[in-house]
């Protein structure tokens, strides 16, 4: 592998962290705080993907569809939240579980019914339809760059809300005790409906920015949720510092698998799951 | 963590009786039903023994496994590997392969994920199911996303002398039949053994059991592979039935479709596991009968239950016993 093959390699598996971490961190934000095993959080992101196909396809322009959509997605979570979330806080797993896969069933089949079951491309905007050239042969898509670009802009956004903000200080003190927060008058039910909301805006914007490289199509959300378990499992629940270390390492590992070691690729991240479990079974970054 | 809710152990006379009503009903009905039925009652009673491992786990340990359906495949595609092109394989070793080759499975998975809690173990444990559905998924050699055939069911023949004929619709319904009883009776034993009850007491109190001097982790990877190992049984089966394995035998719905079995039936008694399959299969039968986004009215059927909260045909009977006897103090 010669230095330019390598360099495109990483930024690959960059951005493809980068996404990894904008599912997850909104996946681990719901668990830590509220305690909720969210299945149906892949559905976001193909919530996500196919909106943003609808919207960029109306609009013509893919900033607007970003900011359409995400506007719709979170006042879709925030729905969904108020209406069957908020009564599933302090039910056990196992009733999580079902509720969320019940979801699964009638978002995938809303999805076909709304926008059938073809895969659909999206179109790279113009303005970030080009290439820069690394080498005299081989060259980087700079939309790749603007994908990393988003999730770079809205993590630090999310670390600023959250270790900067009134608003984090409430909602890190909510995950920390959530009876005594509540009894200091934090309104802890806003609070809860706000995490959630910013998680099904996080999964929605990252299922619309990646659109184009990945395409709409079915069933896209439960492999992304598969990818968000293994990262969030190696992180640790409710650490979105370890969520971001363990995406990143995810898709590295991911990447460089299918370049290198293409006949196993499939189950590296497995590997280092199971790795990760043997030597800290709660996670890198427990909280 | 929380730990999952109370459950009967002891069946009430009266849901004894109703079992005992069922299994007559069950070993009359190839008289009297068409062809289509006793291949339909087939496939239930093949859910319900699937639905009993998964028991094991979820209602007696407190173990809600995502990734169940895993061990359900490996069997079922072991079946397909050992069945030659043009004859059949022979049952008395195949069926103990297959079996055992699923409960190995578990026991490898279920190394790394009884080390992990609560919300971890079920994201690990659908994890590596998933693992599992894309290593034959991206795998031509292990058929890929098309699956494999079996041309023949498993040949019963014991050095020439055939005592029943699994090609025989009726005759393979009867041997299924068998198979749910013995499985039920073992698992019945099961429960009420010390191993049982060391399993019981886990779910209800894990730290407990700890300090009481019980390696509650061997405990619990115990029960992974005995479950696994059952859920092959099933998952054999199943691939004998219909002749043909796929991924999808080993994905995520399937595992999620056999704990909404034990969850519709009631939790932790494995008479629950039977009815819940039963009923589970028939809806779903009925919502694809009523249209073709039956997948709607299923995703709103388990929303309902779920937010409506009873706990399973079986285990409204025992909500009443639980208030009772009050012997989960968690969940009242």
């Amino acid at each position: 592998m010669d230095f330019a093959t390598f360099l495109i390699q990483l930024l690959n598996s960059v951005q493809y962290g980068l996404l990894l971490f904008m599912l997850a961190a909104g996946l681990t934000l719901i668990f830590g705080i509220m305690g909720v095993v969210n299945l149906a959080h892949g559905s976001f992101y193909m919530l996500g993907a196919y909106l943003g196909y609808s919207l960029s396809g109306q609009f013509g322009s893919l900033t607007l569809a970003i900011l359409g959509g995400a506007v719709l997605a979170v006042v879709f979570g925030l729905a969904l939240e108020w209406l069957l979330f908020r009564h599933f806080y302090h039910r056990d797993h196992l009733d999580q579980v079902l509720l969320t896969f019940g979801l699964i069933y009638i978002f995938e089949e809303l999805r076909s019914i709304l926008w059938g079951d073809d895969v659909h491309g999206v179109a790279i905007p113009a303005m970030l339809d080009w290439s820069i050239a690394l080498t005299d042969t081989l060259s980087y898509p700079v939309y790749r760059l603007f994908i990393s670009g988003v999730c770079i802009a809205l993590a630090l956004g999310l670390y600023l809300l959250i270790s900067k903000t009134r608003l984090g200080m409430k909602i890190r003190a909510g995950a920390f005790n959530r009876d005594m927060a509540e009894s200091l008058g934090v309104n802890i039910k806003l609070i809860h409906a706000t995490v959630f909301a910013l998680g099904v805006g996080l999964a929605a914007v990252a299922g619309m920015v990646a659109a184009p490289v990945s395409s709409v199509y079915p069933n896209m959300g439960s492999s992304v949720l598969i990818m968000c378990f293994v990262v969030v499992v190696i992180g640790g629940i409710g650490s979105v510092r370890g969520a971001l270390i363990s995406a990143l390492l995810v898709g590295l590992v991911d990447t460089f698998g299918k370049v290198l070691l293409p006949s196993m690729s499939g189950m590296l991240v497995y590997m280092l799951m199971a790795a990760v479990l043997l030597w800290k079974p709660e996670g890198l970054f427990k909280q | 963590m929380s730990t999952p809710r109370a459950n009967i152990e002891v069946l009430p006379r009266s849901v004894q009786f109703s079992l005992a009503l069922g299994l007559a009903a069950l070993l009359l009905f190839p008289v009297v039903g068409s062809d289509f039925y006793v291949q339909m009652v087939t496939r239930m009673m093949i859910m319900a023994i699937f639905a009993m491992s998964l028991d094991l786990l979820q209602g007696v340990t407190g173990l809600v496994s995502l990734g169940h359906a895993a061990y359900f495949g490996v069997a079922g595609y072991a079946l397909a590997f050992l069945t030659p092109a043009d004859v059949p394989v022979s049952l008395w070793w195949s069926l103990p392969l297959a079996v055992a080759g699923s409960g190995l499975v578990a026991l490898i998975i279920g190394f790394f994920v009884v080390r992990t809690h609560g919300i971890y173990f079920i994201m690990v444990t659908m994890a590596f199911a998933q693992m599992v559905f894309y290593l034959f998924f991206d795998n031509k050699l292990l058929g890929g996303s098309d699956g494999l055939y079996i041309n023949f069911r498993p040949d019963a023949s014991v050095f020439g002398w055939l005592p029943f004929d699994l090609e025989g619709r009726k005759t393979f319904y009867y041997f299924t039949l068998a198979l749910v009883v013995l499985v039920y009776v073992l698992l019945r034993r099961l429960l009420w053994s010390p191993l049982g009850r060391a399993l019981s007491g886990i779910r209800i109190n894990e730290h407990r059991m700890r300090a009481m001097g019980f390696g509650t982790r061997g405990y619990k990877l115990t029960a992974f592979s005995v479950a696994g190992a059952l859920a092959g049984l099933a998952g054999y089966l199943w691939g004998a039935q219909t002749g043909y394995v796929n991924p999808e035998l080993m994905g995520f719905h399937m595992s999620a479709h056999a704990i909404m079995m034990v969850i519709l039936g009631g939790m932790g008694n494995f008479a629950g596991a039977i009815v819940g399959a039963f009923a589970f299969e028939y809806l779903l039968h009925v919502f694809k009968d009523i249209t073709k986004h039956w997948q709607l009215l299923m995703g709103g059927f388990i929303v309902l239950v779920v937010v409506a909260a009873p706990r399973g045909l079986l285990g409204m009977l025992g909500q009443r016993r639980a208030a009772k006897t009050q012997e989960d103090p968690h969940h009242g």
